[in-house]
């Protein structure tokens, strides 16, 4: 007996098909993930059975929840039901609470708003979801406001809100997405253990196939508004029946092949102890003001054509020490050096910028969206005084990351997200540098393009010798991608090697804790997949 | 695209103006200087389409050739209000958290303490009523709406990537300011722009309206209505014409303005 059962759910949003004859049961007490990539449908599938689609919308199939459909209710029966039958989880915590509303108050909003409790009752039933939820009265009275939270707690909240009311199903859309490895699986933890309780059925969305594996029962696979395959999940793993399955699978365990022969002695980068404080506010008008150290004695070297990876945790200081390298930000102590030529923000000569340059993660604001794309790859120049080929460098450039020369006319809001990186790649390769710095550049992408730009680097650094430092939360990435590996704590190194060794033997326990939170496929689902021959 | 409604109506009202003024330059009913003492007072109609004024003079005209005043009062001094105030705020944000940015916020705030009239009528007082001097008030009290503007504008584009790519590029903040913080931020001020301008309609014809705009004989819109307070009970049209023609500038400007913002805020135009 499903609880919720979609059949031939199609939809068009002003025309445009988005959606077609998607089928899928969920059961009380299971967990059902939707897994794709993004503009693949999935979370349209899932406002489609909230009713919460967007103006211009035509829907047709059905979503029975119980005997009602969901698709040919009234906004005032459907009103009714979200929150009290079907909570929601999104994927930002940061800008899912309303900022100017106490975390208590905006739990027991959904009390209030069903007609179910007064507001002191409701306040009542709200810590008890808070404690649930694992936000203890001693830390997090009510009165709390969001931006006191970190994103994992507010994600909690979130989760608080769904749950009030205990509704049979949750829909969690990316739910882990924007948290830290280590709250993800706290977050998965919490999620499991309510839908063991209380019987309640969990549709999970994420891009993450590994996510998906640890947590649900069955697993639908959606490409372009279709489900291409769905099964019991350790069948669809092992079997992968359908093409797109298997080079989702493919693609997310890609390793691109290196073809360049690092010359590790020769140092290209050099950090030797280099501290950055940033001052607080003073505390009162005579108070020395205080101090936080978000770099805290950091040492490491880059070598010819080497690929060093440096992870850790959002807030552990890897983005100042990014921009450190690149002389945006000054020093308290310590020393970088570029070939032995000294770094010293903010006046670093122009020849020595040349040689280091940047990727960043978000496609869309890396570029100014008003300039054309000449003009975008060819702002480095700057660095170098008059190019005399400067037009014919620019279509190097681009055919060399596989665009065309005549894309150089065009302006950024006509490149998909990938496409975007391999600009922002053309824009860094501009100026021959020695060394690029791959700020979280692969982690705003789709699997399958993230394989095709890791192998896009991988050759670039073959033919450039390049070196790169590649800096990402993405364990399962900078291991397949990176020669060393550094891991960051709170400002700190905390351990250094050889990627495979530190992986495989990791020696530190914040690294060991890193590991293990990271979701994995187990070996054996791969390893079936492969004696088939489809891994 | 289609142009929203507001905008239209907006430049169809502030267009009328524009082009009385523009017209004055050439022709008018009747010369706006002429005074006939014998005319004054005449009620809509025949020969005066407006009336006359309590000097007999065509207030049509006067309309016309107002209108030139309050449209290059307002004018020079919304420049005056970009020229000065956008280069501060992107100086402002350029320098964020820093000693620069300190100063001139701070600046900002004491120009903003002081009711902008009152400061107006101060410096008009000191240094005599003519329109150059309501020009110089109002602009002065332009420039920190401006640099607030530009400067709110800009703080979240210092922050994003393009511009730390600019300055991995070495581009200097002066650089990047034009080149990619400007260029980003021009919609805004140029919404602001039309709405001020519509403010210094108002704050012209209230400085005529109090004596300390244009000189007689320039006609002004302000000083009309001030004229024509006394009489307002003999004469209701010398008081309505110009009162409505300052209404339907300001609002005109003002539609113009929201439908600019409308077309020009991307944020707005998807939620179309």
């Amino acid at each position: 007996m499903s609880l919720l059962s979609v059949r031939d759910l199609s939809l068009a949003i002003h025309g445009t098909p988005i959606l077609k004859d998607v089928s899928f049961d969920v059961a009380p007490g299971e967990v059902f993930g939707l897994v794709g990539e993004s503009g693949s449908g999935k979370s349209m599938t899932a406002l489609a059975c909230m009713g919460l689609l967007p103006n211009g919308s035509k829907v047709g199939g059905q979503a029975m929840l119980g005997d009602q459909n969901l698709l040919a209710l009234p906004e005032r029966r459907l009103r009714d039901l979200r929150g009290r039958e079907i909570g929601m989880i999104f994927q930002e915590p940061m800008t899912a609470l309303n900022p100017m509303q106490t975390i208590g108050d905006q739990v027991a909003e959904t009390l209030v708003i069903h007609g179910v409790a007064r507001r002191t009752e409701a306040l009542k039933v709200a810590r008890e979801k808070l404690d649930r939820v694992g936000l203890g009265a001693a830390r997090f009275p009510l009165t709390r406001y969001p931006h006191e939270l970190s994103g994992g707690q507010r994600q909690r909240v979130c989760i608080a809100m769904a749950v009030a009311l205990q509704p049979k199903l949750l829909i969690a859309d990316e739910p882990t997405t924007a948290l830290d490895v280590t709250t993800q699986a706290q977050i998965l933890d919490l999620l499991r253990g309510l839908v063991d309780e209380a019987g309640m059925a969990l549709m999970l969305i994420t891009h993450d196939l590994a996510v998906v594996a640890g947590i649900a029962q069955h697993v639908a696979v959606m490409q372009s508004g279709e489900i291409v395959e769905a099964a019991e999940t350790e069948a669809l793993f092992r079997k992968r029946a359908h093409p797109y399955t298997r080079a989702l699978f493919a693609a997310s365990e890609h390793a691109p092949e290196r073809t360049g022969h690092p010359q590790i002695a020769d140092t290209v980068l050099e950090v030797e102890r280099v501290v950055r404080d940033y001052a607080l506010p003073r505390k009162h008008l005579f108070a020395a003001p205080g101090h936080v150290r978000a770099v805290d004695g950091v040492s490491l070297r880059v070598g010819r054509g080497e690929s060093v990876g440096l992870v850790g945790e959002s807030g552990c200081g890897k983005s100042t020490l990014t921009r450190a390298i690149l002389g945006l930000e000054r020093l308290q102590g310590g020393r970088i050096a570029l070939d032995d030529i000294p770094i010293e923000a903010p006046h670093v000569a122009p020849g020595t910028r040349r040689r280091m340059q940047v990727v960043f993660q978000d496609p869309y604001g890396s570029f100014n969206p008003r300039h054309r794309v000449a003009r975008l790859v060819a702002e480095p120049f700057h660095l170098m005084g008059r190019v005399e080929d400067a037009d014919a460098r620019v279509e190097g450039a681009l055919e060399a990351v596989g665009l065309q020369a005549s894309d150089k006319e065009r302006f950024i809001h006509e490149f998909s997200g990938g496409q975007r990186q391999r600009i922002a790649i053309a824009r860094a390769l501009i100026t021959r540098p020695d060394l690029i710095v791959l700020d979280e550049a692969v982690s705003a992408l789709d699997v399958r393009v993230r394989a095709q730009i890791l192998d896009l680097l991988a050759q670039l650094q073959g033919e450039y010798g390049l070196s790169y430092l590649f800096i990402s939360h993405d364990l399962g990435v900078v291991r397949r991608v990176t020669d060393r590996v550094m891991v960051m704590q709170a400002g700190k190194i905390v351990e250094e090697g050889q990627t495979e060794r530190v992986f495989s033997y990791p020696e530190h326990p914040y690294t060991k804790a890193l590991i293990a939170a990271t979701p994995r496929i187990p070996e054996s689902w791969h390893e079936e997949a492969r004696s088939n021959g489809v891994g | 695209m289609r142009w929203p409604v507001s905008l239209i109506l907006g430049l169809a009202l502030s267009g009328v103006f524009v082009a009385a003024a523009l017209l004055s330059f050439f022709w008018t009913p009747h010369d706006h200087e002429t005074m006939a003492i014998a005319d004054r007072m005449l009620r809509p109609g025949e020969g005066h389409l407006l009336g006359t004024d309590h000097f007999g003079r065509d207030i049509l005209s006067m309309i016309m050739v107002g209108a030139r005043t309050s449209i290059a009062v307002a004018i020079v001094a919304v420049g005056i209000g970009i020229v000065v105030g956008v280069p501060l705020g992107l100086l402002a944000a350029a320098n964020r958290g820093g000693l620069v940015d300190e100063v001139v916020m701070r600046g900002n705030d004491l120009v903003f303490a002081f009711p902008s009239l009152v400061i107006a009528i101060l410096i008009t007082a000191v240094f005599g009523p003519s329109a150059v001097n309501a020009i110089i008030a109002i602009g002065i009290f332009n420039i920190p709406v401006f640099a607030r503007v530009a400067r709110g504008a800009a703080l979240p584009l210092w922050t994003l990537d393009y511009v730390m790519a600019a300055r991995v590029a070495g581009k200097g903040k002066l650089r990047i300011s034009v080149e990619h913080i400007l260029t980003n931020i021009a919609n805004i001020l140029i919404v602001q722009g039309t709405i001020q301008f519509s403010l210094g309609i108002l704050a012209e014809a209230a400085l005529s309206y109090v004596g300390l705009g244009a000189q007689p004989p320039t006609p002004s819109w302000g000083r009309m209505l001030a004229d024509s307070q006394t009489m307002i009970a003999l004469a209701p049209h010398m008081a309505v014409f110009p009162g409505l023609a300052i209404v339907f500038t300001v609002l005109g400007l003002n539609l113009v303005g929201d439908g600019l913002r409308d077309i020009l805020d991307p944020r707005l135009r998807r939620a179309r």
